[in-house]
């Protein structure tokens, strides 16, 4: 893949986690709002759904970046 | 408040020191060279290049970047045979280049590479040319109708190609089979080696120290421990494989979290070699493969069934559905591998960008000016980066040893 198709494919990914996670974490601190004695789990699951969508991402941008030549 | 002004400014001295110390292998290595008076008679800095030569394995292990410890070189040549020897023979200098060819073999930044021009002697050791920036230069060469950047070995006037070490992927990263297979101790081997070695120690004492006093409350490195074993074992092991069963994978979970969390650690200290062990797909795709081989070997009929004939669905579907579970078989290992290695490649890429600013802002040591406010940018986006980068290497161990725990779990699931 040419430079320019890579970039902007690593472009969209990083659009596409930006999206997840800012999701995740919007519905995370609603969820908090409603019952702050769950913060701690609700945490603890909004980190571990971070790191998930994050892994999407990041296996675009490692395949686009790295591999696909 | 007094000691908290010293710890505050003993924090900001040691940031500022440990980026201004890799700016100072740099400066002293220019004024080494005396063809200094304009700004780059010296070879411009290369942001992506030292990223990516500071993020692979090397023959070498550099530390503070002064001191060169040498490691076992094991090389295999299917037309010559065998070689052992210390890559000290190399006589290693800057950014990692060896100024002495040893059996047909050379150190470019940090990788053996080997030299296969008939001209070149294949045994012993040869002084290579000093062209006054090292025995190597880049040249563009005609690849397919398309230049590519080539490195070139300077021996005797004559500018030999190298040869760099067999790959297994196929092409896939731009390797493939060449003249020699590498099989030494790298830095990522050592390294793993010696926490493998520290993990055994730390939890060898651990366990001694509950059997002499049991029933007490832990103390010392216990303490720390204990909170994290627990966490594994009540949120992440009995949820996911259940409370009958999970006694037989536990080992495996603990082996493959705190593996997995030492070595993140490890990379992040900065003066260590800045070794990038699990950001290294090679060693993901193993631990992503002993996952694999786990949840298979363990799999009940319950397991197999659901893969190739799920039930509950109609029946033109099963075919579909089981070529799509049986391209998840691969691709779930495959994706634990990528997450992690990409993860932690991204932070450390990140991490050298930012040192990389003072570089850019001082224009490879010529603009004194530059140099400060790039270390003035640079340091605190760096402190930010590695905080950041230590949560990572938590979040990550822990996400790897979850997903591990949930392919288990839904492998010895019991039909209910």
């Amino acid at each position: 893949m040419t430079g320019t198709l890579a970039a902007l494919g690593v472009g969209l990914a990083v659009i596409g986690a930006g999206v997840g996670i800012g999701m995740v974490g919007g519905k995370a601190m609603d969820a908090i709002a409603r019952q702050p004695e769950a913060s701690g789990d609700i945490r603890s699951a909004m980190i571990i759904m971070g790191a998930l969508v994050e892994g999407a991402a990041l296996i675009a941008i490692i395949l686009l970046g790295f591999i696909i030549k | 408040m007094i000691s908290r002004l010293l710890t505050a400014l003993f924090i900001i001295c040691f940031s500022v020191s440990s980026s201004i110390a890799q700016a100072e292998h740099d400066h002293s290595h220019d004024h080494n060279h005396g063809d200094h008076a304009h700004g780059d008679a010296h070879a411009p800095y290369d942001p992506a290049g030292t990223a990516i030569h500071h993020i692979s394995d090397g023959n070498v292990y550099t530390i503070l970047e002064a001191i060169h410890v040498p490691l076992p070189m094991i090389l295999y040549a299917p037309d010559k045979g065998w070689d052992f020897f210390l890559s000290n023979k190399f006589d290693v200098g800057h950014h990692e280049n060896g100024a002495k060819a040893y059996n047909g073999y050379v150190l470019y930044h940090g990788s053996v590479h080997r030299v296969m021009d008939a001209s070149f002697p294949n045994q012993g050791m040869v002084n290579l040319d000093d062209t006054g920036h090292g025995a190597f230069v880049k040249d563009s060469v005609e690849v397919n109708g398309k230049k590519v950047e080539k490195t070139f070995v300077m021996y005797q006037g004559n500018k030999l190609a190298l040869d760099e070490r067999s790959t297994l992927d196929g092409g896939l990263l731009g390797g493939g089979i060449t003249s020699f297979y590498d099989l030494s101790i790298t830095k990522n081997v050592l390294s793993m080696i010696i926490v493998a070695l520290f993990l055994l120690w730390i939890f060898i004492k651990m366990a001694n120290a509950y059997k002499a006093r049991p029933d007490r409350a832990p103390n010392g490195v216990q303490g720390f421990l204990e909170p994290l074993f627990l966490f594994i074992r009540d949120e992440v092991a009995i949820p996911f494989i259940g409370k009958y069963k999970y006694k037989k994978f536990l080992p495996l979970l603990m082996a493959i979290f705190f593996f997995i969390l030492t070595l993140n650690l490890f990379g992040q200290i900065p003066f260590f070699g800045s070794v990038n062990v699990t950001g290294n797909l090679a060693v993901t795709m193993v631990l992503a493969l002993v996952v694999f081989f786990v949840v298979n070997f363990s799999g009940n009929a319950h397991y197999w069934g659901h893969i190739f004939w799920m039930p509950g669905v109609p029946t033109f579907v099963k075919p579909i559905l089981a070529a799509v579970e049986v391209l998840g078989l691969f691709i779930k290992p495959l994706t634990l591998m990528l997450r992690l290695a990409g993860n932690i490649s991204a932070g450390h890429i990140a991490i050298l960008s930012f040192v990389g600013l003072i570089f850019i802002f001082g224009e490879s040591g010529a603009n004194l000016q530059g140099s400060i406010t790039g270390t003035f940018m640079s340091v605190p986006l760096s402190m930010f980066m590695m905080a950041l980068e230590l949560l990572v290497a938590f979040v990550q161990a822990f996400v790897f040893t979850l997903l591990t725990a949930a392919f288990i779990g839904s492998a010895v699931e019991e039909h209910h």
